[in-house]
């Protein structure tokens, strides 16, 4: 008998039924909801007169629309439809009787980072949310992907979900990463080689000596972008790091049931002898602080590199690539590091946690957002703010001409205030270069954290291996 | 959900590789809390100018393809985020089959919870349906998911693959909830063993 990989296992362990076909009905141990995609949901079982099976399994955020400005929980600070979508997830949450972490609350934040903070998410889970991000679990040994709002419907109703077995892809990242390579650096360069489809169909588990040395953090934005990659799930084996993390966070089990959460918690990983349907292995070495130059993800380029041509590419990639140029305002054989960009956003379910804003304020300490530039940072969650405000973090970004803001998706996605303007072009630490994404007619290049931060004080993106 | 089962209309061709669901409907349409209401706002940056003028280039926006049903697309459509407002608005504007080489999973999974009918075919044939849907109001196709063929405008006909339980849904219109509520027992059942097996959760 072959032996299993780590989604294997998760999978075994959570399948209530399986028909002849192979269409399985998985129970979901932890649903996370938000605001945007939930409303219809909610609204749906009023109308069959369902209740939500299992509210205790059950936990609500509002992330997307609030604003990340003071004042923010006067309702009359929000636009009308973002009023009436967090206004519905108030009472929905309420009436359904879920846990819920309204905007008045320190520990608000991206669904993504609060569920890890408070411990809801622990290894060997199933957690599902009505959001494409939730990939971001994996990163504690979870099988944890997004789901549409009826399949948020159907969890609330049942917990459970109907899904067909995925297919196994192991990424391995061998070796060690040079200096001024991050985690970011690693998901990014996985999808510029994979392609945005190439996971399309599988499930991601990321091994290897360099994501074994990542922190949690680290470990959280690389499964955060499997999506991007095309892969539901992007999951990572739990080990001593994993457990220390999760250990004594609020929600996370103590006592007895602690050992008993272990002792099953340290038989998931994927056997020696278990059965791959694709392997991509890149060597730690070989990876380079990189940045996106076009408008899909895959558009990946380390910062030495110069903006391709469309006659670099092939197939459909050609009208896409000369398509993306010109969304972007660039031209082919331009330098990156001459590419000078307007603002700079340090945030998202990618990078908003404390160990990003860390190496964000390392660059940026005693230095100046160059003149004219707008900077941001916004934090994960009002945990992370706080402990950022505690470390003296939020001095060194203020200090440096940066906006200090108070927690949610922000500019990531551009549902509340925070947007660019058309033309405006963005050093972004978040996860989607999508036209229009950041704002209409936007321009945003993803990176890492620290390379966000060198931008920032250049004006330009910049190698941060120069500022080190 | 409406019933799938044979649909007969206009299909409109959008050559494009990885069509993001911020393409397909973005984000300011995102803060309904309804389903219906979406269409006007399909491919609404692709669709109209800054100034809300229809952009005449635009396929849709084309005379011949104002009432497409079906869309036949590059590869990885649907790609990122799970937004089911992606399909709610394909669906609210009158398109309900898309045919392309590959699909993004999660965009993919939602069009079957709303009686949209993705195919997946081989790029060739992609190619093929794409150089009909270029007639305009002449590429009428017929998508007929009982015996699982697409019939071009010249009578030529193609097959295609679709999971037999979602196209047992599709065409009887069932709702996935009811289905799963039939199997009750046997989600008590998981739970009151989970309770014992993993306490913690």
């Amino acid at each position: 008998m072959t032996g299993k990989t780590l989604y294997d296992k998760i999978w075994d362990a959570h399948l209530v039924h399986e028909a002849e076909d192979g269409t399985s009905l998985l129970y979901i141990d932890r649903h996370l909801v938000h605001e945007v995609t939930s409303p219809q949901a909610f609204e749906g079982l009023r109308m069959t007169g369902r209740t939500v099976h299992a509210p205790d399994k059950t936990i609500a955020v509002p992330d997307h629309n609030v604003p990340t400005t003071a004042g923010r929980d006067d309702p009359a600070n929000m636009t009308e439809d973002s009023r009436i979508q967090v206004a519905a997830l108030d009472t929905n949450a309420k009436e359904f009787g879920i846990h819920y972490y309204p905007v008045s609350d320190v520990r608000q934040g991206i669904v993504h980072i609060v569920g890890p903070e408070q411990g809801w998410t622990l290894p060997g889970m199933t957690v599902v949310c009505g959001d494409s991000h939730t990939a971001t679990h994996g990163a504690f040994g979870a099988l944890a992907h997004g789901i549409g709002t009826s399949e948020v419907e159907h969890v609330l109703a049942t917990q459970t979900l109907i899904q067909r077995k995925g297919k196994n892809m192991k990424v391995e990242i061998t070796g060690q990463l040079p200096p001024g390579v991050t985690a970011k650096d690693i998901t990014l360069s996985v999808i510029g080689k994979t392609g945005t489809a190439g996971g399309t169909g599988y499930v991601i588990e990321y091994c290897g000596e360099a994501i074994r040395a990542l922190s949690m953090e680290g470990r959280m934005t690389v499964c955060n972008m499997a999506i991007e990659g095309g892969a539901r799930a992007g999951l990572i084996a739990p080990d001593e790091k994993t457990f220390a993390y999760v250990q004594g966070r609020p929600h996370a089990p103590k006592g007895t049931q602690w050992e008993a959460a272990m002792a099953w918690w340290k038989t998931l990983f994927s056997d020696d002898d278990a059965h791959w349907d694709k392997v991509v292995t890149i060597r730690g070495e070989d990876i380079a602080p990189v940045v996106t130059w076009g408008t899909s993800p895959e558009d990946v380029l380390p910062i030495t590199a110069s903006v391709p041509a469309p006659e670099d590419f092939a197939g459909g990639k050609v009208a896409a690539a000369k398509r993306s140029l010109d969304y972007m305002g660039l031209k082919p054989g331009t330098r990156l590091q001459d590419v000078e960009i307007d603002t700079v956003f340090i945030g998202s379910c990618t990078n908003g946690r404390i160990e990003d804003l860390r190496a964000a304020a390392a660059i940026l300490k005693g230095k100046k957002v160059k003149d004219g530039l707008r900077a941001m940072v916004v934090p994960g969650s009002g945990l992370v703010r706080a402990q950022a405000e505690e470390e003296g973090l939020a001095d060194i970004f203020k200090d440096a001409g940066f906006e200090w803001r108070l927690a949610g998706c922000s500019m990531c996605l551009a549902m509340n205030p925070d947007q660019l303007a058309p033309g405006e072009r963005c050093a972004a630490t978040s996860n989607r270069n999508f036209e229009g994404r950041q704002g209409r007619g936007g321009r945003t290049h993803l990176m890492s954290p620290a390379m966000a931060a060198a931008a920032a004080v250049t004006g330009r993106l910049t190698d941060v291996r120069e500022m080190m | 959900m409406d019933k799938f089962t044979k649909l007969t209309g206009i299909a409109a061709p959008l050559p494009l590789i990885n069509v993001d669901t911020d393409m397909i409907i973005p984000k300011q349409f995102l803060k309904t809390i309804q389903r219906s209401g979406l269409g006007k706002n399909l491919f609404d940056e692709m669709r109209y100018d800054d100034d809300g003028n229809e952009i005449p280039d635009f396929v849709l926006n084309k005379a011949a393809y104002r009432n497409a049903q079906i869309i036949v697309a590059g590869d990885n459509f649907g790609c990122g985020s799970s937004r089911e407002h992606a399909p709610w608005a394909l669906l609210d504007f009158g398109i309900r089959c898309v045919i392309a080489p590959g699909f993004a999973d999660i965009f993919f999974n939602n069009c079957f919870k709303n009686g949209i009918l993705p195919i997946v075919l081989p790029q060739e044939e992609v190619d093929k349906l794409m150089d009909d849907a270029e007639r305009g109001a002449n590429a009428v196709i017929t998508v007929d998911l009982e015996s699982q063929t697409i019939t071009g405008p010249d009578g030529g006909s193609i097959s295609f693959e679709v999971d037999a339980f979602r196209k047992h849904c599709l065409i009887n219109g069932l709702d996935d909830i009811g289905l799963t509520l039939e199997k009750s027992a046997a989600i008590d059942a998981f739970e009151a063993q989970a309770a014992q097996s993993r306490p913690w959760v």
